[in-house]
């Protein structure tokens, strides 16, 4: 194992020393260092259902474990998505730049609870299942068989297009090429046009100013009002665009209503998938012993490829708020407290998975992981993600014996999305 | 012990006696049987372990929970005799079950 000992010592020093109270799980420099790790153990340990007083996202709960998460992502009476699913940075909410006609957060969450006005992943039931439904069947699995040759050529392309003998940046060559690929195609969208899909929901790896987060998210709302009429006017086609144009249920929602859903499919459909594919290249590296059984067998694909979901555990957690007194844990949860469900922190629970922090890719049960959520609002495109995942390593098992990591890599300053920013590699020969 | 018949999309059958109290589903994953993925353990949270039911007691299809519903709704392919397999509790009236997986669980 390639690991640096320094580093990790002093992240456990500086979660175990911190009085419980100050412990803010959420704080993203932790996740961008890396830091995490002892921060979880330490919760899960001394105090799973954790409250944090005072912190950038305002005052909130953890919840660190498997059944305490399970408990709080079924109780859809009780917690709601309607405040918002994700931890938000008080500040950062401070400095954007509100779009024209653009909702408070006061305003949004009032008309979320009226069924309106947001992602079907901000509402609740029974507003939630129908819009959800309006898109689930472009995800399910008749639709994926017939995407997946097309995921596959594309797949072949990248991998062929990539350099020998010279470090590169797979997080960009590869992992966010493959899956923008893919979701101009789901959402019938200009193909060479992709990477704009990723620069208007995250800036694509650059850090944006106000104005340009404003100007981003125009040029989206413009470019995808065009895509609505085109669909709208055209026999309907298995796209989500398409698919959302013409379901009764979704047909005249409300444009904030569109645009919410064209951002919540972005974001789901890239960011989670791109960097768990960065995460099995990371972590086989860092267990030269599964890569080789991995390469001595690929029918150990798939469970690679689930593992893999729990180990990097894309989306850190889920957020909610609770709509009455609820006990979780043994702690009471207030009305209109918030919630953050750390899926990443109940994946590597001792008590429900063997040896969580061992990356073992030959798991008796290797899809018994948290990172889908659990409940009406589970990840709606988890079989998309495993396609692209399975499909990317059928293919580098053809072509390359290893993908090497070669230098340092970038993790994600967020602890929404557990991810990388940049990972060089090198590969050394074609097979 | 109960038997129960757990048919695959593909056709192939497999005979299974399930101990009373375990769920439909846990009769099949912890004997192997292929067709049902059961990813949340059992908490009627993730709708992939779908089953039809072939042949069983009357009423077997109209006492799903309004959890139970609302999951699999998510579900692709449901009709009338759709079920999620972890909330069918065996017991000695079920011998003779019946169940058929559907091509893929969603």
């Amino acid at each position: 194992m390639n690991v640096a000992v320094k580093p990790e010592a002093s992240a456990e020093a500086e979660a175990y020393a911190l009085p419980l109270d100050e412990l803010n799980p959420g704080h993203a420099d932790r996740f961008r260092d890396g830091a995490i790790w002892p921060v979880f153990e330490r919760l899960r340990a001394e105090d799973p259902v954790h409250f944090t007083p005072e912190s950038e996202f305002g005052p909130y709960w953890s919840i660190t474990k498997w059944d305490d998460i399970m408990a709080v992502d079924t109780n859809h009476e009780a917690f709601s998505s309607t405040g918002g699913i994700v931890l938000g940075n008080l500040l950062a909410a401070r400095e954007r730049l509100r779009l024209p006609g653009e909702r408070t957060k006061e305003e949004q969450i009032e008309a979320a609870r009226r069924g309106e006005g947001s992602s079907f992943i901000s509402l609740d039931e029974p507003h939630h299942g129908p819009k959800r439904k309006a898109v689930s069947p472009t995800l399910a699995p008749a639709n994926i068989a017939l995407m997946a040759p097309v995921v596959r050529e594309r797949a072949g392309q990248i991998l062929d297009s990539l350099p020998i003998g010279e470090t590169f940046d797979w997080v960009d060559r590869v992992s966010k090429e493959l899956t923008s690929m893919t979701l101009a195609t789901m959402l019938d969208f200009p193909f060479e046009e992709r990477r704009k899909l990723l620069y208007w929901t995250t800036g694509d790896g650059a850090e944006m100013t106000p104005e340009e987060r404003l100007a981003a998210a125009l040029e989206r709302q413009a470019r995808f009002d065009d895509l609505w009429e085109k669909k709208r006017n055209a026999p309907p086609a298995m796209d989500m665009i398409s698919m959302m144009a013409h379901n009764p249920v979704t047909r005249n929602m409300s444009r904030q209503e569109y645009q919410g859903n064209v951002v919540l499919l972005i974001i789901g459909g890239n960011d989670t998938t791109r960097n768990t594919i960065s995460g099995s290249v990371y972590e086989l590296n860092r267990n030269p012993e599964q890569y080789d059984k991995l390469r001595a067998n690929p029918d150990l694909i798939p469970s690679m490829v689930s593992e893999s979901i729990r180990y990097q555990t894309p989306l850190a957690h889920m957020a909610r708020t609770a709509l009455k007194d609820t006990e979780v844990g043994g702690k009471l949860i207030k009305e209109g407290d918030r919630v953050a469900m750390w899926y990443i922190s109940g994946n590597r629970d001792e008590s429900v998975i063997a040896d969580p922090n061992v990356y073992d890719i030959t798991r008796e049960r290797p899809r018994h992981h948290m990172s889908f959520g659990f409940g009406v609002h589970r990840c709606v495109g988890n079989r998309v993600a495993e396609m692209q995942l399975t499909i990317i390593w059928e293919e580098i098992l053809k072509r390359f014996p290893e993908v090497r990591v070669a230098g340092e890599h970038e993790r994600s300053h967020s602890s929404f999305i557990h991810g990388f920013e940049k990972l060089p590699v090198v590969i050394p020969a074609r097979a | 012990m109960p038997r129960i018949l757990y048919v695959e999309d593909s056709g192939a059958e497999h005979a299974v006696e399930v101990p009373e109290g375990w769920s439909v589903m846990e009769g099949a994953v912890k004997n192997a049987v292929p067709g049902i993925d059961a990813d949340c353990g059992g908490a009627c949270a993730c709708a992939t372990c779908h089953v039809f039911v072939i042949e069983g007691p009357d009423g077997l299809t109209s006492s799903r929970s309004d959890m139970e519903k609302s999951m699999l709704d998510f579900a692709e392919d449901v009709r009338d005799e759709s079920r999620l397999s972890c909330q069918i509790k065996v017991t000695r009236e079920l011998d003779g079950l019946i169940v058929r997986m559907p091509a893929s669980q969603h």
